[in-house]
């Protein structure tokens, strides 16, 4: 089975007045029609301007380079602008973060969801209207005409990404990047918008990117995850192996932090990464985590350290062996 | 018994909104009758959506916002006949923000020490011992004195924020999302600092947040807020495993947890959160609620107690009324 989308040693470089800023460094991965791919890490990691670089949306002053990001056998690192323009909200939607800003405050709901498939389709406006109808029933949207009249303040946060929702499924694409969907979002609502979008996603039988720095919704959303930490995938798998059996020392730290209810006890230390992410003006040398790392040795400081792929799914990034990894994990738990 | 440290009866805010030119004036009831009890040591957790009123009442703690009716009692004495000063001296604030909480174009020493100032405690030199001890009780390394807020990272300034709210010596600190805005990594040792610092301090939290994982970890008791009335309160551990209000059993099943496998939940809430300038008849909550009946929507439910202090505001429980429960809908 060939990749919808494949990432083929992404960087993006942007000149700062310090020096080059290097926050995307030889990114990899791939996502297969109809599936869910979750790529998390905290801020500062990468994880939107990668999204940002695969539509080509990146801010002036950045540099993309790379191998290839081969979208249905089209590279579009090669794509002109045109090219670009009449791929994204047509075969490529983009859910961002907050609603409020990423819809024209100034036009009503319909006219920017009709106008999305008047610009990509040969269609007239009675026919895009009564697409975005349909889509906003389809998101739970009750009084759908009504509601295509009234502008995105008028709505509430949850509406309102809903609205940017129905409005990414016009043209019915083939991939969906969505940049934090639901951070701006109440827990309740949350989980509504990603039930929401995973039965769209089915019924539609699109590919989603999701992005996210919340580890909860990575388990429960995703089919692969890819972690990233400072500029790099350090840990790429299934979600069920990423979870259950990290293999980077980060994507354990990680877990280690969150608290589950029931499971950790009451009152108790929170597992914690000590330290900060490391600068990425000019070049890391050697493993970019082992000022964090409980297991650095000598040769995480000398060595480059490659993404290790183990079988087709699996990779991570780091010195140790998968056994001599969790051997030392098991080691640190029993001593603390 | 002993008097509860902090004591809120039947208190309630209300806001005059909409009053511009054309528009009617319109008031909104942020707070409505709320009454709580915090004892000595506790955390109270309050939770909730966003604009269910908790910031509101936190304003109304920290004495920032008078209360339109009701008292709050700190210590046994309202909060509104303690002088500034002193209410300043022993309730205090951490909030959600700390890039925006802080004055840029101060120093992290002159940020921290400003309450000594203020408050006329201790002689310069004095106040540059405490000043250094709190740094080192809540983790910041000394170098950072004369650094400025924008040199330190989200969690150094979270730090900062504390550091500020606890040189007083307070005996309340209202913590408003203290760790929403940081990463997971830097949040769990926030989390773990405030859990040692009262320890060490013998303090007394509120904790609003709407992270149940967290509120399940580092709380004594939880209250739960919907449109300004608090329909559940009860100890942490009861609350996560009796709950019985229907809003409670929507937030708890709304927690998205790091476990793979157990896909997305759905929360049986609709969509629409009311508004709260027009708030629903009878219990406000009835028309999200997926038990309601007719009742709900005419009078509006009473608290009924529970064991330890706990009480839940919903007509399912109410032996007095007509309602039956089916539990297996949960």
């Amino acid at each position: 089975m060939s990749a919808l989308l494949e990432v083929k040693n992404l960087s993006v470089d942007i000149p700062l007045a310090a020096g080059m800023l290097h926050p995307v460094q030889k990114v990899n991965f791939h996502v297969d029609k109809g599936e869910t791919l979750c790529i998390v890490g905290e801020s500062g990691c990468g994880k939107s301007l990668t999204s940002l670089a695969l539509m080509n949306l990146l801010p002036k002053k950045a540099i993309r380079a790379g191998d290839g990001i081969l979208f249905d056998g089209d590279d579009l690192l090669k794509a002109s602008h045109r090219e670009m323009a009449s791929l994204r909200g047509n075969r490529m939607g983009m859910i961002f973060q907050e609603p409020m800003t990423s819809l024209n405050p100034s036009f009503t709901i319909g006219n920017q969801m009709e106008e999305i498939m008047l610009q990509h389709r040969k269609v007239s406006r009675q026919e895009a209207r009564d697409r975005a109808v349909y889509l906003l029933e389809k998101v739970g949207i009750t009084g759908a005409h009504r509601r295509l009249g009234q502008y995105p303040h008028q709505l509430s946060g949850g509406l309102r990404q809903r609205v940017m929702i129905a409005m990414t499924l016009m043209c019915g694409p083939d991939l969906i990047i969505a940049d934090e969907p639901t951070t701006a979002l109440d827990v309740t609502i949350q989980a509504q918008i990603l039930l929401l979008l995973a039965e769209l996603q089915r019924e539609f039988d699109m590919a989603l990117i999701l992005i996210t720095h919340d580890l909860g919704i990575v388990a429960r959303v995703a089919d692969r995850v890819a972690v990233m930490y400072a500029g790099q995938v350090v840990e790429q798998g299934t979600v069920e192996q990423v979870f259950e059996q990290p293999l980077h020392p980060y994507t354990r730290g990680l877990l280690t932090c969150i608290p589950i209810p029931g499971k950790t006890k009451r009152g108790t230390h929170l597992g914690s990464i000590p330290g900060m992410v490391p600068s990425m003006i000019g070049g890391i040398q050697g493993c970019h985590f082992r000022d964090r790392c409980p297991h650095a040795f000598s040769d995480c400081l000398s060595n480059s350290v490659e993404l290790r792929s183990i079988d087709e799914q699996r990779a991570y990034r780091c010195l140790l062996s998968p056994e001599e990894s969790a051997r030392q994990a098991a080691a640190m738990e029993a001593a603390q | 018994m002993t008097t509860p440290l902090l004591q809120s009866n039947d208190v309630s805010r209300q806001f005059t909104v909409g009053a511009g030119v054309f528009s009617k004036k319109q008031s909104l009831m942020a707070v409505n009758g709320v009454s709580l009890d915090v004892a000595k040591g506790d955390v109270l957790a309050l939770v909730g959506e966003s604009g269910c009123g908790k910031s509101t009442l936190a304003l109304m703690l920290l004495g920032l916002l008078p209360a339109s009716s009701g008292t709050i009692l700190l210590n046994g004495q309202p909060v509104s006949s303690i002088p500034r000063l002193e209410l300043a001296r022993r309730v205090q604030p951490i909030f959600q923000d700390p890039y925006s909480s802080l004055n840029p174009r101060k120093t992290i020493g002159d940020i921290i020490s400003l309450p000594l100032r203020v408050h006329n405690i201790g002689a310069p030199e004095e106040r540059q011992g405490m000043l250094e001890s709190i740094m080192d009780l809540v983790g910041l390394p000394k170098r950072y004195v004369t650094n400025y807020p924008n040199q330190l990272s989200g969690g150094q300034r979270q730090r900062v924020a504390i550091a500020r709210a606890l040189i007083m010596k307070p005996e309340l600190v209202i913590c408003d999302e203290p760790t929403s805005a940081l990463d997971v990594s830097v949040q769990s040792q926030i989390l773990n600092l405030l859990m040692d610092l009262r320890e060490e301090l013998g303090l007394t939290y509120v904790l609003i947040s709407h992270n149940l994982a967290v509120v399940e970890h580092i709380a004594t008791r939880v209250a739960v807020m919907y449109l300004g009335r608090i329909v559940e309160e009860r100890e942490t551990d009861a609350l996560f495993s009796k709950a019985e209000h229907p809003y409670t059993h929507a937030l708890l099943a709304s927690v998205l947890t790091p476990e793979p496998r157990l896909g997305i939940p759905d929360s049986h809430l609709g969509i629409e959160f009311p508004n709260p300038i027009d708030p629903p008849s009878g219990c406000t909550f009835h028309p999200r609620c997926p038990h309601a009946t007719d009742a709900c929507g005419v009078r509006a439910p009473k608290a009924i107690q529970r064991e330890d202090g706990a009480f839940v505001e919903c007509h399912i429980y109410d032996d007095d009324e007509a309602v039956t429960f089916k539990s297996e809908a949960a």
